[in-house]
C-alpha cells in the first residue's frame, strides 16, 4: 500500500507548473476569449488577439517538453505513460485555465489514435463527450464524438461547427453537425480518460481560486483591518480547502483504477468528476463572495476560472449524473 | 503508487475478521439486543467484551508487545478497524484511553508510567476518563480555573469538569488543572492522572440526548493526591507543561485515530443494505451515494496521510479538516437513514440512537467552528484576530 506519486512524477509535474506559471498567466488566458461583445465575455476590445502568439507558444512549449504525447505509445513519438502519470499534470492545467483542448488532446485523442501530430503539437483534437452536446476548442483537427448511450466513439476529420457563445470565451464553444466519419472502438475508456482528466482540472483550477482568494483576503482591509481576519470568510475558505482536500485523492485514486484496469474504474472515475465538480463549484462560490464586487467583474482576473470551473462541472457529465453512475455500480 | 494490500496484511485481515466473528457471537449471546456502553449496566458488560480483546492481543494492537498489543503497522491497524467495524463490534468504552492518554502516555511518559499505566488500560482494568472541560471553559479550554496546589507529598485539587464522557463508570481521570496560580491561559497548567476514588473527588453521572448516563461531572474539593498515588508520579510531562502536553492528545483525537474511517465504511454499507430494503426512490438514492462517496473519499485521505505518516511526512492542521469531515459525514449518513425508514425512524433503534450520537460530533473533539478557524490560520494563513 502506498498511496502518494513517485518522485518523477512529482518532478514532472512541478516542472510542467513552472512552465505554466510563466507562459499562461491571466493575460494568455485572456487572450483566447473573443474580440469583445460575447455576452458575459471580455470587455469590448479586450480580447487582447495582440496575444495570441503567447497563446501558441504555451502549446509549443508543452509539447517540446514532451507533454503532449505523454500518453501517446513510444513507437508514435510519445512517452508510453498511463494516468498516474498525467493526472497531476491535468491538475496544473485546472489551475492554469490553460485555454487549449489539453484533456482532449492528450488524454483521450492521443493514446487512443496513437498520432504523432498529436503527440508534437502540429494537431490538435477536441471531444463530443455526449450526442448532442455543445463541443469546446472547435478549430481542432479532429473531433471524436462519443454516444454515452450506445457507447461508441466516432473520428470525424470533417465536421461543420456554429460557433456558439460560451460562459467561459476562452473555450470556443461550438454546436456540431458531422456525418460518416470512422467508428472505432474503446468509447467508455475514452470517457472515462476525458472525465478524469476533467475531474484532475476542476481540483486544479478550485485550489487556483482558493489561492487567488487567499491572497485578496490578506491584501483587503475593511472596517480598518485585513477582511481575512474575519470568521465568516474564514469559515468560507475553510469549507472550499475542505472539498478539495477531499476531492483530490478520489481524483487521484481515479486514475490508479484505470492505470490498472481496475473492474471499479468507471465507479471511481464517476466519484472523483461528482466530487471535483462540486468542490470547485463551492471553491467558486466561496472566492466570488470573499472578493466582494472586484470578483464580479471582467477586469479582475477570477471570473477566468470561475466561469471555466463551471463549464468543466457539467462537461463530460453532471455531478449528478456520475452519481447516478456510482450508485448502479453499487448496485442501489 | 499502489493501492493492493500485500500478502500479509491480507493474512493479518482474515486473522482479524475470523476471530472477532467467533468471539463476537460468544460476546452477544451473554446478553440481550444491543446494549449502550454508556449506562452502568452496559459499560461493564463492554468491559467484558475489553477482557475478551485483550486476551487475545486484539485490544491495542498497534501497541509493543510488551504492552499488550502486537506491534502492528499503522497499516494494520486501519485494516483491524475495518474489520472491527465491519463485524459490528461494540464502541471502545476504552476508547478515550487507548486512543487518547494513551499517545500522551507513550510521547510523555516516564519508562515507570508507561509500564504501569498502560497494560492495565489495556486490559481495561483501569479505565481513563478525559477531564478537560469546566463549565465555563469549554471551546476556550486554555480559561480554565481548576486548580492543583502543591504541598508536601502531593498535590491539592480543587474545582470542577463537566461533559466528562463515562465519568461515571471510568476508574481514572486525566485532567488539566491550573498549578501556578498567578499564571494566565496556556501557561501554568499541569496534566494530572487522577484516581476517581481519591477522597473529595465526587462523581455525578448525567443524561446525554440519547437519555444515557454518558456525562459526568467531576467535583474536586480539597483533594489530596499523593505523588505516588501512580507508580512513576501522577504529573505526565512536566509540571507547567499541561497545555503542550494536552495539544499532542488533540491531534489524535481530530485525527484518524479516534474516528478510522473504518467505522464509516461500515455504516454506509449497512446504509447501502437499508436502501436495498426499501422502496426505490431517486433522490434518497442519491444522499446515499453521496453518503457513501464521502466515506470513500475519508478512507483514501486516510491512506494518502498514512502514507506520509510512514515516509515521514506527519499530517499537520489538515487534521482540522478531517474532524469536520468525519463529524459531518456520521450526520449525513445517519439522516439518510432516518429518512430512508421515514415514520419508523421515530421508534427507538440502531438508527435512531446512532444518529443522536451522531449529532455530537460536530460539538466534541474541538467544535467544527474551532477547527474552521484553525483549518483557516494554519492551513490557508489567514491572519489571527
Ligand atoms: C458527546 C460529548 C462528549 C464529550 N466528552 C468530553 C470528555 O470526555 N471530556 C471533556 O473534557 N470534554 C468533553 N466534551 C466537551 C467538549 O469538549 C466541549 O463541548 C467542546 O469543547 C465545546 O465546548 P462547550 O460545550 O462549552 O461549547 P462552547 O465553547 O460554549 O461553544 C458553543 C458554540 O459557540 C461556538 N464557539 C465558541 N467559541 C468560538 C470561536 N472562537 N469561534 C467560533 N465559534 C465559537 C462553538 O463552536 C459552539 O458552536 C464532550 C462533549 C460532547 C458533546
Amino acid at each position: 500500500m502506498r498511496f502518494a506519486f513517485t518522485d518523477d512524477q512529482v518532478a514532472f509535474r512541478d516542472a510542467v507548473r513552472d512552465l505554466l506559471a510563466k507562459e499562461c498567466p491571466p493575460e494568455v488566458v485572456r487572450a483566447a476569449w473573443p474580440e469583445g461583445e460575447v455576452p458575459g465575455g471580455a470587455k469590448p476590445g479586450e480580447g487582447a488577439r495582440a496575444d495570441a502568439d503567447r497563446l501558441d507558444a504555451v502549446w509549443r512549449a508543452l509539447a517540446d517538453m514532451g507533454v503532449l504525447g505523454i500518453a501517446v505509445a513510444e513507437e508514435h513519438g510519445g512517452l508510453g505513460m498511463d494516468e498516474l502519470n498525467w493526472v497531476l499534470i491535468a491538475e496544473e492545467t485546472g489551475y492554469a485555465a490553460l485555454p487549449h483542448p489539453f484533456v482532449e488532446t492528450v488524454c483521450v485523442a492521443a493514446p487512443l489514435l496513437g498520432r504523432a501530430d498529436l503527440a508534437d503539437g502540429s494537431a490538435t483534437a477536441t471531444v463530443q463527450p455526449g450526442r448532442d452536446e455543445p463541443v469546446p476548442w472547435a478549430s481542432a483537427d479532429v473531433l471524436l464524438a462519443i454516444d454515452r448511450d450506445a457507447w461508441t466513439l466516432t473520428v470525424h476529420d470533417e465536421w461543420e461547427a456554429d460557433a456558439v457563445a460560451s460562459v467561459d470565451g476562452a473555450r470556443q464553444l461550438a454546436s456540431v453537425r458531422a456525418s460518416g466519419g470512422e467508428e472505432v472502438g474503446g468509447a467508455a475508456l475514452a470517457f472515462d480518460r476525458g472525465a478524469l482528466g476533467t475531474a484532475a482540472q476542476l481540483v486544479g483550477l478550485g485550489r487556483r481560486m482558493l489561492d487567488l482568494t487567499v491572497a485578496y483576503v490578506v491584501e483587503r482591509k475593511q472596517f480598518g483591518v485585513q477582511i481575512g481576519s474575519f470568521q465568516a470568510v474564514k469559515h468560507h475558505l475553510a469549507d472550499a480547502a475542505l472539498d478539495l482536500t477531499f476531492a483530490a485523492p478520489a481524483v487521484h485514486r481515479a486514475a490508479w483504477s484505470l492505470a490498472t484496469a481496475s473492474p471499479d474504474a468507471s465507479r471511481d472515475v464517476s466519484m472523483a468528476k461528482a466530487m471535483a465538480s462540486d468542490a470547485a463549484h463551492r471553491a467558486g462560490r466561496a472566492a466570488l463572495q470573499c472578493h466582494g464586487a472586484i470578483g464580479y467583474t471582467v477586469e479582475y482576473d477570477l471570473h477566468l476560472y470561475v466561469e471555466r470551473a463551471a463549464a468543466l462541472s457539467r462537461a463530460w457529465g453532471t455531478a449528478a449524473w456520475h452519481r447516478g453512475r456510482v450508485g448502479r455500480a453499487l448496485e442501489i | 503508487m499502489d493501492l493492493e494490500w500485500s500478502s500479509d496484511e491480507r493474512r493479518f485481515r482474515d486473522e482479524a475478521r475470523t476471530w472477532l466473528e467467533a468471539h463476537l457471537a460468544e460476546w452477544k449471546a451473554g446478553h440481550d439486543g444491543d446494549l449502550s456502553g454508556d449506562t452502568r449496566d452496559g459499560f461493564a458488560r463492554h468491559l467484558v467484551w475489553e477482557q475478551m480483546l485483550f486476551a487475545d492481543r486484539w485490544a491495542v494492537v498497534s501497541w509493543p508487545e510488551a504492552f499488550g498489543g502486537r506491534d502492528a503497522s499503522l497499516w494494520e491497524w486501519l485494516i483491524f478497524e475495518e474489520e472491527y467495524y465491519r463485524a459490528g463490534a461494540p464502541q471502545r468504552v476504552t476508547q478515550n484511553g487507548i486512543f487518547l492518554l494513551a499517545p500522551t502516555v507513550f510521547e510523555f511518559g516516564t519508562p515507570e508510567q508507561q509500564a504501569h499505566i498502560l497494560p492495565r488500560m489495556a486490559a481495561a482494568d483501569d479505565q481513563w476518563c478525559q477531564g478537560w472541560s469546566e463549565p465555563n471553559a469549554g471551546s476556550d479550554l486554555a480559561s480554565l480555573t481548576s486548580r492543583a496546589r502543591r504541598v508536601d507529598g502531593g498535590w491539592v485539587l480543587d474545582g470542577q469538569k463537566t461533559w466528562t464522557t463515562r465519568g461515571a463508570f471510568c476508574t481514572h481521570l486525566f485532567g488539566l488543572f491550573r498549578t501556578d496560580p498567578e499564571s494566565e491561559r496556556h501557561k501554568g497548567l499541569t496534566y494530572l492522572l487522577v484516581a476517581l476514588d481519591t477522597p473529595g473527588v465526587t462523581v455525578r453521572g448525567f443524561g446525554r440526548l440519547d437519555g444515557d448516563e454518558g456525562f459526568a461531572e467531576v467535583f474536586f474539593d480539597e483533594a489530596f493526591l499523593p505523588d505516588d498515588a501512580l507508580p512513576g508520579g501522577v504529573v505526565l510531562g512536566g509540571e507547567g507543561q499541561g497545555w503542550s502536553v494536552a495539544m499532542a492528545t488533540t491531534s489524535s483525537e481530530r485525527g484518524l485515530t479516534l474516528r478510522s474511517p473504518g467505522r464509516f465504511m461500515a455504516a454506509t454499507a449497512r446504509l447501502i443494505e437499508l436502501y436495498r430494503s426499501a422502496p426505490d426512490d431517486p433522490l434518497l438514492r442519491d444522499r446515499v451515494t453521496r453518503a457513501w462517496m464521502k466515506a470513500e473519499a475519508y478512507r483514501l485521505q486516510t491512506l494518502q496521510t498514512v502514507t506520509g505518516t510512514v515516509e515521514g511526512r506527519p499530517a499537520g492542521a489538515e487534521t482540522s479538516l478531517v474532524k469536520i469531515w468525519w463529524s459531518e459525514l456520521d450526520v449525513e449518513l445517519h439522516e439518510v437513514a432516518l429518512d430512508l425508514l421515514g415514520a419508523d425512524a421515530e421508534a427507538t433503534g440502531p438508527w435512531s440512537k446512532g444518529w443522536q450520537f451522531s449529532l455530537s460530533g460536530p460539538i466534541y473533539a474541538g467544535t467544527n467552528e474551532i477547527q474552521r478557524n484553525i483549518a483557516a490560520e494554519r492551513l490557508l494563513g489567514l491572519p489571527r484576530r
